[in-house]
């Protein structure tokens, strides 16, 4: 069991990434880019996890009290408001390219070429 | 007065609320004041940062927490020569890139200063770090902002789909970085940088080390367009605004290797030193990457593409300096970087006036058109030759030093691949010179018809319409950037002593026990303790011409074919158009692609570092 985390963090990486490649709406590979982005949640929190541990809060427990690492726990948060900026930003402009162009099909907006 | 390096960071990110914060009632001429003002201000701070990490680094403890008995508990910043060169650049460019618009941008309201402003303070903060998780924050700081700023044009279907590409393949490299970070967290229970290389230096490089180091690696060489993870860089680089471009171009691919070489040297470098075989992968991707960028930057009418190329493929020689894994061979890549950012930083500027005059970023719609523009056609040539390497342009000193580094560790051929990137960039340049300056050339499809719409090379301010070229001089604020930064391209190749600098700079960069010793214990690093054997500047002078000259005969049998004799032009034609027609190909691709080629590199790199990390 103790490489069930790891395990299932490689797949919400692989199904993330498969989703992003295959996609033909935008929304949808933004929520499969923020599958992908969860992947590395699970991976930190699993790397600090402790069984057995209490939530990192050190009042009124005898010193050396099994805890899960607070530090993950921090990195995680940083990086679930970097995703939602991320996501957010990322369905401003699918949003800004439904308006303008009226499609939300990744293949249909051509850039200019030479 | 370390915090210094803090205010660096924080004073742009506070400017830039309070624009944003301020913009309905601030005037436009304030907030453009504003800005350039904070940029400028910034770039002072890194320079005296930079001044005084030369006598060892400048080490700053966020809340005062230092290291207990050698184990880090707070975040610093460590900051370096290195690391605050490239931040002064960032600083140089923005301040250029913010002045240029001055002009250009009528149309653009506060937002786009206060984006500009914490794109800067990412990439200062990016450069500053001494901490690996910080490294990662800061990087998406900039990447968030410049996604935005790609597609701040959203009535360009180009410019949505570029900023789309660009946010997500990079955001999967920062993921993967992320993993690393995690992976070695877990392994030592750190994350700044100097902890972490001590805590693997115990160890022998296991297959955790080195799963690590190939998430980290390919996490940043998504960001510096290494190929093949370079294939979102065009759309983005070409189509984004030009002042944005300035960035993009200058600095943004530049601090993705200076990331693949600050962590390797800092948090691999002992581990991986019994793995002989790196040094042939990395300079595999190199090579990868200077020869697609510089055919593909051949094979480009538009400009801002030709730049982005450039761009590529600059990255491959650079990448070759480092991965080398000599000191003198990183002290050429620095050099080259410093140099090679600022060069490309002015041409990107030369193109956006040739956009703002003519309205047109295509070189064979513009042929001709641009004959009363000769001091355009300076700024080219001079860029061009910036790009080729030659002398007094501080590429030549780069490009000098990393050959130096190529006969040292035995890989005499790199000069050659020198000499055929230089010379494939600035053949680019000089033909679209030639063609819409001098009007030469076979006449295009489209040559004759003028003004057929800008290519979102710059956003539209009101005489961006179709009424006809500009037949006038550019505003002072827009041909004085382009100048400094080619002034300064050059002050870089001139400098008195810069040389030894960038040895030094360059020995104490790669030197790990050194670093962690003046991060985690205070000690300041030992002066230089070696004195460097004289750069030879004869054979390398000698290449850097003939490069030139490689790229003016190139330029001038693109523009005149009709010129070489007949076997001459059916053999390169049958050599040559097979390869550009599969490369086009190749680049013709949408997200989906680019994604698709990260995970088929990843799985390259990977196997590849698997195999010689037996």
């Amino acid at each position: 069991m103790r490489f069930l985390p790891y395990a299932v963090a490689a797949w919400l990486l692989l199904v993330g990434l498969y989703g992003i490649v295959t996609s033909r709406n935008l929304v949808h590979m933004i929520t499969c880019l923020s599958v992908a982005q969860s992947s590395t949640y699970i991976l930190l929190l699993s790397v600090g996890f402790e069984r057995g541990g209490t939530a990192p809060i050190f009042l009124d427990v005898p010193v050396g009290t099994k805890a899960v690492d607070p530090v993950v726990g921090a990195l995680t948060l940083t990086d679930i408001v970097v995703g939602a900026t991320v996501s957010a930003l990322l369905l401003a402009l699918a949003v800004q390219a439904h308006k303008h162009h009226g499609t939300l099909d990744p293949e249909r907006l051509k850039p200019e070429r030479d | 007065m370390d915090a210094l390096a803090a205010l660096s960071v924080a004073l742009p990110l506070l400017v830039a609320a309070a624009l944003v914060g301020l913009a309905p009632v601030c005037p436009r001429r304030a907030a453009d004041a504003a800005a350039v003002a904070t940029a400028a201000v910034v770039t002072v701070l890194c320079l005296v940062l930079l001044a005084r990490s030369l006598d060892g680094p400048v080490v700053y403890w966020f809340g005062g927490w230092t290291p207990r008995d050698g184990i880090a508990l707070g975040v610093a910043f460590a900051v370096d020569p290195v690391g605050a060169a490239l931040a002064t650049l960032a600083g140089v460019l923005a301040t250029a890139a913010l002045t240029f618009s001055w002009r250009i941008f009528e149309a653009v309201r506060t937002l786009h200063h206060g984006l500009m402003l914490v794109f800067l303070a990412g990439l200062v903060g990016f450069c500053l770090s001494g901490d690996l998780f910080n490294m990662f924050v800061f990087f998406e700081l900039f990447s968030v902002a410049a996604y935005a700023l790609t597609g701040y044009q959203t009535t360009n279907p180009g410019s949505v789909r570029g900023a789309l590409n660009f946010a997500i393949t990079n955001s999967v490299g920062a993921m993967l970085v992320l993993g690393g970070i995690a992976l070695l967290y877990g392994r030592t229970g750190a994350l700044n940088l100097a902890q972490l290389g001590q805590a693997l230096a115990r160890g022998p490089a296991d297959r955790l080390v080195v799963v690590a180091f190939l998430l980290l690696m390919v996490g940043f060489f998504v960001k510096a367009a290494v190929v093949p993870f370079h294939f979102w860089l065009a759309d983005a680089y070409a189509l984004a605004p030009t002042a944005v471009g300035v960035l993009f171009a200058g600095v943004v691919s530049e601090l993705g290797l200076y990331a693949v070489a600050r962590v390797y040297w800092t948090v691999f470098s002992a581990p991986l030193a019994r793995v002989e075989g790196l040094r042939g992968v990395l300079l595999l991707g190199a090579v990868a990457t200077a020869l697609v960028g510089g055919v593909m930057c051949l094979l480009q009418h538009h400009l801002a593409r030709m730049l982005a190329y450039a761009t590529v493929s600059h990255v491959g020689l650079t990448l070759a300096g480092f991965a080398l894994l000599v000191p003198v061979g990183a002290a050429g890549a620095v050099l080259y970087l410093l140099a090679d950012g600022l060069v490309k930083g002015s041409l990107f500027i030369t193109v956006g006036i040739v956009d703002h005059h003519l309205h047109d970023v295509d070189e064979r719609r513009l042929q001709g058109r641009g004959r009363h523009m000769p001091w355009a056609a300076a700024l080219m040539v001079a860029g061009a030759l910036g790009l080729a390497g030659v002398p007094p342009f501080g590429t030549f000193l780069g490009k000098a030093l990393m050959e130096e580094a190529a006969l040292e560790a035995g890989a005499p051929w790199l000069i050659g691949l020198f000499v055929v990137v230089a010379a494939l960039t600035s053949a680019a340049l000089l033909r679209a010179t030639g063609r819409i300056f001098l009007g030469l050339g076979p006449p295009g499809p489209n040559s004759a018809a003028a003004g057929s719409g800008g290519s979102g090379s710059g956003p539209p301010g009101p005489g961006a319409g179709r009424a006809g070229d500009h037949h006038r001089r550019p505003h002072p604020t827009q041909l004085a950037p382009a100048v400094v930064l080619l002034a300064a391209a050059v002050a870089v190749g001139l400098a008195p002593g810069i040389i030894d600098a960038a040895e030094d700079a360059a020995e104490h960069f790669t030197d790990r026990p050194a670093y962690a010793a003046a991060v985690l214990e205070g000690v300041p690093e030992p002066g230089p303790a070696v004195a460097h054997p004289a750069t030879p500047f004869g054979g390398p002078a000698l290449w850097a011409v003939v490069s030139a000259l490689l790229g003016l005969g190139l330029a001038f049998a693109a523009l005149r074919p009709d010129r070489l004799p007949d076997r001459v032009r059916g053999g390169v034609t049958r050599l040559w158009d097979p390869v550009a027609a599969g490369l086009r190909g190749l680049h013709d691709g949408g997200i989906g692609d680019s994604v698709t080629w990260l995970v088929v590199g990843m799985a390259t790199f990977g196997t590849l570092v698997a195999v010689v990390a037996r």
